[in-house]
């Protein structure tokens, strides 16, 4: 799904920020990515997100070289994308709802699937009820959520976070992870982007660690032990596939969800 | 609430370590990747979904570009009234101008043409000319002064009766006024004056033609002057537009960065400026016809009353709907420009 091939960015100026950088993720894999400061995590991410091009080397999403799509692609492409950013990014000039409809607004959805999918998404961060309130009036952690629901709101195929638990803590992070791994339960690769050792050690996914622009280890070290084969249970995930709406697919234990 | 807290305890294992298990993922999440881009891929193939989602973003647009006029009051009539004041002087130039060009029309359609006769010119001469000018077809009708009455007028209304008097003979020939027949222009008089001149009963034509082409050059120079005025002051309003959207871009930096991130279009981006200089053109192209129309009303007052006593009916020209029209659409027009010009380069450069 994620695909990096001698990947070199050197921004104008001449700091080198990502040096013959090689990695692969596959769809549906969670991976954290990881490293000091400065190290190249912001500019990976940047990468993906088509913010930033490549020196050298290529860039391949779902099988798509990243160099051959023209400026004027980008923003369809990024619609397959949903990235959560440390500061969140929220617009404070409109509800809470507006805001997490805005990727829907933009790609053109009918009106009746903005509100349906919106509220499938809020209910998920567990913010329904917060829809008409101000982004100002939420604390941290919930400013962070409505980001997620944002983020995930027109079921993107790739959920890419910076820091996304920077300010939040421990408890709050630990929550964020949880919702992380619920968009990954139905098949989102997720890439996060996090220097907070104690929290991936307790995840135990697939560690990405970059050091002065270069990637140390790809290794899936801490959760070797989950390669391994388990229980394929393809009846429960395949009911899911033919629900439209990402959230109903995840909280299917809720039968009373909007569908208006 | 609560739904995402309370979903992860209940969450099966199996389902958890099939998904982050590779090759299990793999097999799982093929059909799934398939479904996924099946559903919004239907939606956005389909071109009438998309052309009515853009239809209605420009409709949303439209509508939020006009409320946004009423968040800062202050600031939008300003600029309103900027644009107002910048299409007014033009267009009242204008009015002015076609204002005394109908009343030039007026005093042309009257133009008449004064043929002095010989002086010695016998009254069955004048009887014969009298009558083949009568079914002239240049001429709508004649109206003979005899030499005798034109001296009488002369003595009742010049205070000259007693010098006259002293004369042996009647210095003053006899006249036709001739109306011309239809409403001819400057030089169709011109040419039917030479002509009646050219007959032999004929001492000569006269026709006041000088002010009426003075006053009709003016008009020219006047009608040009507007053109100019507006030219100039088209581009002032397109400057003060594109100002005005200019800042409104800075102020909302963070909103676009935002919607680039998540896959918004240059399009979608500048949709909603655009119609804030739109409405911005518009609202300005309104204020400046009422205000056309508030300064002809005032004027008319006293210029009605100057005709008064001239026994004149003369008043300025209303502006009408046609005025309001071109105003209304013309302001439009230069809003969007304005802002098409500001918005390309600046959001442009608004990159995340």
């Amino acid at each position: 799904m994620i695909q990096f091939d001698q990947v070199k960015k050197r921004y104008p100026g001449g700091h080198e920020a990502l040096n013959s950088v090689s990695f692969e993720l596959e769809t549906g894999a969670f991976a954290f990515l990881t490293g000091h400061s400065g190290a190249g995590k912001s500019t990976l991410l940047k990468l993906v997100m088509l913010m930033e091009r490549p020196t050298h080397g290529q860039v391949l999403i779902n099988g798509r070289n990243l160099s051959r799509l023209h400026k004027s692609q980008i923003p369809h492409y990024r619609r397959n994308i949903g990235v959560v950013f440390q500061n969140h990014h929220l617009l404070f000039d409109r509800s809470v709802y507006d805001n997490v409809a805005l990727p829907l607004l933009v790609s053109g959805y009918p009106a009746r699937d903005i509100g349906r999918r919106v509220r499938a998404a809020l209910d998920k961060v567990g913010l329904l009820d917060k829809e008409r309130q101000n982004p100002v009036e939420l604390s941290g952690g919930e400013q962070q959520r409505v980001g997620i629901a944002r983020a995930v709101v027109h079921t993107p195929r790739i959920l890419l976070a910076d820091e996304p638990t920077g300010n939040l803590d421990p408890a709050l992070s630990e929550e964020i992870m949880n919702l992380f791994r619920d968009f990954n339960d139905i098949g989102v690769t997720v890439l996060i982007a996090t220097h907070d050792i104690a929290l991936i050690s307790r995840m135990g996914h697939r560690v990405l660690t970059l050091e002065n622009g270069e990637m140390l280890s790809s290794a899936s070290a801490a959760s070797a032990s989950l390669v391994q084969p388990e229980i394929v249970q393809p009846e429960i995930v395949q009911p899911e596939i033919v629900t439209p709406g990402m959230a109903e697919q995840t909280t299917t234990a809720k039968p009373d969800l909007p569908h208006g | 609430m609560g739904n995402a807290k309370g979903a992860s305890p209940k969450r099966p294992g199996a389902t958890r370590s099939a998904a982050r298990n590779p090759k299990a993922g793999e097999t799982a999440e093929r059909p799934k990747a398939d479904a996924r881009t099946k559903t919004p891929g239907a939606a956005r193939n389909s071109k009438n979904r998309r052309f009515a989602a853009a239809l209605r973003h420009h409709r949303e647009s439209a509508a939020h570009g006009f409320v946004r006029l009423f968040v800062e009051p202050l600031q939008s009539v300003m600029t309103a009234l900027v644009i107002a004041i910048a299409l007014a002087l033009p267009t009242a130039l204008y009015v002015l101008v076609a204002s005394v060009q109908q009343m030039g029309g007026d005093l042309d359609a009257s133009a008449r043409i004064t043929v002095f006769l010989h002086r010695d010119a016998t009254a069955s001469t004048i009887e014969t000319l009298r009558s083949k000018w009568a079914v002239d077809a240049e001429i709508a009708d004649l109206e003979y002064i005899p030499a005798a009455t034109a001296l009488e007028d002369f003595k009742a209304h010049s205070g000259f009766g007693d010098v006259l008097d002293l004369l042996d003979e009647n210095p003053l020939p006899p006249v036709l006024l001739v109306n011309p027949a239809g409403k001819p222009g400057a030089e169709q008089i011109a040419a039917l004056a030479a002509r009646l001149e050219g007959d032999p009963r004929v001492d000569s034509a006269q026709l006041d033609m000088l002010w009426l082409k003075r006053l009709n050059s003016i008009l020219t120079t006047g009608r040009q002057v507007a053109f100019a005025l507006a030219a100039v002051l088209a581009l002032g309003v397109l400057l003060i537009i594109g100002n005005t959207i200019r800042l409104a871009v800075e102020s909302r930096r963070e909103e676009i960065l935002v919607v680039k991130l998540v896959g918004g279009t240059d399009a979608f981006v500048r949709r909603p400026f655009l119609y804030n200089g739109l409405w911005y053109g518009a609202s300005g192209g309104l204020l400046s016809w009422v205000m056309v129309a508030l300064g002809c009303w005032w004027l008319n007052i006293s210029v009605e009353r100057l005709a008064a006593l001239y026994q004149s009916q003369l008043a300025l020209l209303n502006p009408g709907i046609v005025e309001l029209a071109v105003l209304v659409c013309g302001g439009a027009l230069l809003g969007v420009l304005g802002a098409w010009l500001a918005v390309g380069r600046h959001v442009a450069a608004i990159e995340p």
